[in-house]
This record gives structure tokens, C-alpha cells and sequence, in this order.
């Protein structure tokens, strides 16, 4: 168990014997540092297409499963090796620059998506040791870090030139703005209750349990989660991309390995949304057996991982099931409901707090926040759910049934 | 980890984003076709050549909402520093935190009110 669980250290050791050896003793000692973490970056850039790629083959074969298909299964045993066939594609086609486009920022907008998307994985803690960067502020690192998104799509629609294109980029521009509010707010009863901003230090916060048991973390994790959704204008909040409207959305006149690039950006904002609803409501890399019976079953790193996968197969799952939102109520659902509600988690989270730890705080907790919670629900919800049952005439049964039903 | 060393990492992993997102553009530049013809570099748009220059029409509604973000993203970085000290300020803070959301809300009730918020 200690030796898959230090596998990825074990893995640097061995590493760092080749420079070891080659190098004077003095070199190395005075270079440790450095080609450490140089190792710990090349790690994170391969574990990042590598997700990117698994997360391609994921999706077609699970979307193509609730639609009753078999998705990719020529290439390799059930397709697994169609990512690299797309990949190896997208490397040898022609890029086309059309000539009405900005070049320069033409090709400059799928190299600006890329780097924050990779960024975020920096400070992604994927195991107990097992964080690049264990930095103090990492999620005012995240919410900086991910708003550069909307000036790379900003930039791709402007330079276009394409009415849709620009369309399309503008109103992704809107919601992420939007969307980025209640992800902050979300937020911020973690932060409240585990006093500090960093990804490793709220998992250790989580040790005596996870925040999703608590109801200001049900609520803030639901508004987390649907507001990164429409982040990483992942379905349904894929109004920027809506194929039936704006015919591909912002990468339209994108050819080649450019087109890749964007498909990259939205899989890897994809994982890491999913990663970081794990980190910071579901207890990160905790192991819950573990935590219940003192027994480690898997090493922390797969816990990480088996966590995530479940929230990136429930991405999967929107993607599957549910009808895109128009854009008034895309962004209506932003400012009129989930801003609200998360405010309202702000106080809830504060009474959580100076109720007496132990079976008063969960029943009155519980009963008091969870109240609170489903009347502002009910009360933000209810002018929609009325128009919602007078837009439409509401069918009736033709009187010769009721006749019969009543004969 | 010192923060020092870790803001130094930061730096170092954004130039290896940046070597990172640029290799597939640069690696492809050797392979690809290049295979020029009028058609292939007229806008796709929708298919038909384009008929208007696109960056004429710009919604001010667009403007409206990134008003309403500005003020409220500037709330978060207030509202963030109480947060992490939240547990050590106690209920003064508190209290003056939920005058100052209460504030707030009231500006996002008023844009609401007026109809900023409305998308036409």
C-alpha cells in the first residue's frame, strides 16, 4: 500500500538518479530544487493531455450509449485508440487562415485557451503529497486564472470576422462573466469554515468531515457545479456553441491542430471543474473507508481520481440528457437565482458555525438551514415555475372520455 | 514550500504553458498541406459568402452585465480576506459582513427592479 501510495515520489527518485550520476556532487546538490520541480511540470504536462484524450474517448462512448449507439469501436479494442487517430489527423490537416480574418490574433486565441487550462492543474492536489504548487492563495488562483478564458474567446470571435463567430463569442463572454459571480460566492463558506485559501489545507479541514454533509455545503455545491458547467461552457450551457444557432460557435473558421487546441481547453475545464468540486465539498483525496474505519484500502491519489470521474461522467450525463437553455434564461439563472442562493448560503454557513459542535448542530443545523434553503428556493422559483404552467394550455380531457370515465 | 519558491514554480509552469500550447501549432507548421485556393480562404461564416461587415452591431446589453460583473467580482476579493478570518473576527465582523451583502443585495434587487438584468 505505502509503495503504490509513494509510487509517483518513488517515480521522481528514480528520475533524479540519471542527473545524480552524470552530475559533480556539488552541481546537483546546488540543482536539487530546481530539477525537482522541472520533473513535477513535465508530469503535469503529460498528465494533462492524457486526461484530455481519455476524456474524448469517455464522452463519445458514453453519450453514444444513452443514445443507443456504440460510439467509437474500430480503432483499437472498444476504441481506445481513436483519440490518437483524431489527434494524428487534426495534426496533418491544412491550417487555413481565411483571408478576411486578424492573423495575428487569429492564431494567437487557441494558444491564450490552452495555458490557463493547463495552469489550473498546478495547484490541483491529486494525492496527500502530490501538489505542484501548494500555494497560500490557490483559489484566488483559480477564479484569476480561469476569467483569461473569455479573452481568448473574445479574441477568437473578434478576429474571425463571422457574425456567428462573433455572436457566439460574445455571448460566451457574458456568461462567464455571469457564471464567475456565484462561483465565487459558492465559495466562500468554505473559505469560512476552513480558514484559508489553500487547495491542501481545505482537504485537511475535511478530516473530520466532508462539507457536502452540511447543508451550506449541498447548496454551495450544487451552485459550484452548475456554474463551473457554464465556465467550461460544458452542456447545457453550451449557448456559445449551440450548432443549431451559430453553426460551431467561436471556432468556426478553426482548422487543424488550432481546433484541437479549443476541443483541449474545454475537456481539460472540464476535469477541472470536476476536480475541484471534489477538493473542496468531497473531501479531495480523503479516503472515506479510511476515515470511517481506520482501514486504507487505496492509495489517496486513486480516491482523487475515482472522485472526479464521477463528476466528469455526471458532465457526461447533463450532456446526454438535457436540452440546451436559451439565452435569456441562461443568464436570468445566473443573476436571479444563483447569486441569491448563494448569498444566502453566506449566513446559513455563519449560524453552522456558532451552533455547539455535535448532535444540536446537525439536527438544528439541518432543520433550520435546510428550511431556509427550500423557502428561498421556493421564492426565487415561483414566478418561474406560474409562467411556466400558464405559457402553455394545459391539456383536458375531451368530455366524451370523461363521459365514459364517469360511466 | 515557501511561497517564494512556489510563486517561482507558477512562473516557471505558465512559460512551459505557454512552449506547451505553442509545440502543436509549430509541430504542424512542418507537416501540413499547403494547398491555397480562393474558396478555401473566403470566411465560412455559414456556408454562403458573408454580406455584411460583422463588427458594426454590438447589443448594449452585453455592456449592462459586464457593469453588474465588475461591481460584484470586486465584492468577491472584499468579501474573501473576511471569509479566511472569519472563524478569529467573530460576530462584530459578522454583522458588518451581512450590512455590506445586505448593501449589495439591495444594488442587485435595484438592477433587477430596472430591468438590467432582462435580456431582450
Amino acid at each position: 500500500m505505502e509503495l503504490i501510495e509513494g509510487l509517483f515520489s518513488l517515480i521522481k527518485q528514480g528520475v533524479l538518479l540519471l542527473p545524480k550520476t552524470l552530475l559533480p556532487a556539488e552541481i546537483y546538490q546546488r540543482f536539487e530544487i530546481q530539477l525537482s520541480i522541472l520533473i513535477g511540470i513535465t508530469a503535469i504536462l503529460i498528465f494533462a493531455p492524457v486526461t484530455m484524450l481519455f476524456l474524448t474517448w469517455l464522452e463519445r462512448k458514453v453519450v453514444a450509449r444513452m443514445q443507443k449507439r456504440y460510439g467509437p469501436n474500430r480503432v483499437g479494442k472498444f476504441g481506445v485508440l481513436q483519440p490518437f487517430a483524431d489527434g494524428i489527423k487534426m495534426f496533418l490537416k491544412e491550417d487555413i487562415i481565411p483571408l478576411a480574418v486578424d492573423p495575428v490574433l487569429h492564431t494567437l486565441a487557441p494558444m491564450l485557451i490552452v495555458v490557463p487550462a493547463v495552469l489550473l492543474f498546478t495547484v490541483m492536489p491529486f494525492g496527500r503529497d502530490l501538489i505542484l504548487v501548494d500555494l497560500n492563495i490557490a483559489i484566488l488562483f483559480i477564479m484569476s486564472i480561469s476569467s483569461i478564458e473569455t479573452i481568448a474567446i473574445l479574441m477568437a470571435g473578434w478576429s474571425s470576422r463571422n457574425t456567428y463567430s462573433l455572436l457566439s463569442s460574445l455571448r460566451a463572454a457574458a456568461q462567464v462573466v455571469s457564471y464567475e459571480i456565484p462561483l465565487g460566492f459558492s465559495l466562500v463558506p468554505v473559505i469560512m469554515m476552513s480558514g484559508t485559501l489553500s487547495t491542501q489545507g481545505i482537504i485537511h479541514a475535511q478530516e473530520g468531515g466532508w462539507y457536502i454533509f452540511t447543508p451550506w455545503g449541498v447548496l454551495g455545491f450544487l451552485i459550484f457545479f452548475l456554474s463551473g458547467c457554464a465556465e467550461v461552457n460544458r452542456s447545457p450551457f453550451d449557448v456559445p456553441e449551440a450548432e443549431s444557432e451559430l453553426i460551431a460557435g467561436f471556432h468556426t473558421e478553426y482548422s487543424g491542430m488550432k481546433f484541437g487546441l479549443f476541443y483541449m481547453a474545454e475537456f481539460l475545464g472540464a476535469f477541472a471543474i470536476s476536480a475541484f468540486g471534489v477538493t473542496f465539498f468531497f473531501g479531495g483525496w480523503l479516503d472515506p473507508i479510511q476515515q470511517l474505519t481506520g482501514v486504507q484500502v487505496l492509495p489517496t491519489w486513486i480516491w482523487f481520481m475515482l472522485k472526479s470521474y464521477v463528476f466528469v461522467f455526471v458532465m457526461f450525463w447533463f450532456r446526454g440528457t438535457l436540452p440546451r437553455f436559451r439565452v435569456d434564461l441562461l443568464l436570468g439563472f445566473a443573476w436571479k437565482y444563483l447569486l441569491p442562493m448563494a448569498l444566502i448560503n453566506i449566513p446559513i454557513t455563519a449560524m453552522w458555525h456558532f451552533l455547539p459542535a455535535g448532535p444540536i448542530r446537525w439536527t438544528v443545523g439541518w432543520i433550520v438551514g435546510g428550511g431556509i434553503i427550500f423557502g428561498a428556493h421556493q421564492a426565487f422559483t415561483a414566478k418561474r415555475l406560474k409562467r411556466l404552467y400558464t405559457a402553455y394550455d394545459r391539456p383536458t380531457r375531451p368530455d366524451i372520455l370523461k363521459a365514459n370515465a364517469s360511466g | 514550500m515557501s511561497q517564494d519558491l512556489a510563486w517561482s514554480t507558477l512562473g516557471l509552469a505558465g512559460l512551459f504553458a505557454i512552449i506547451f500550447s505553442t509545440l502543436p501549432i509549430a509541430g504542424a507548421f512542418f507537416f501540413r498541406p499547403r494547398k491555397s485556393n480562393p474558396g478555401k480562404t473566403a470566411s465560412y461564416e455559414c456556408g454562403l459568402h458573408p454580406k455584411v461587415n460583422p463588427l458594426l452591431h454590438i447589443h448594449i446589453q452585453y455592456y449592462l452585465f459586464a457593469l453588474a460583473f465588475l461591481i460584484f467580482s470586486i465584492e468577491i476579493l472584499y468579501v474573501y480576506p473576511w471569509a479566511v478570518n472569519f472563524k478569529t473576527l467573530g460576530v462584530p465582523a459578522l454583522i458588518e459582513m451581512v450590512i455590506f451583502l445586505g448593501v449589495l443585495l439591495i444594488g442587485l434587487l435595484y438592477a433587477w427592479k430596472k430591468g438590467g438584468l432582462e435580456w431582450n
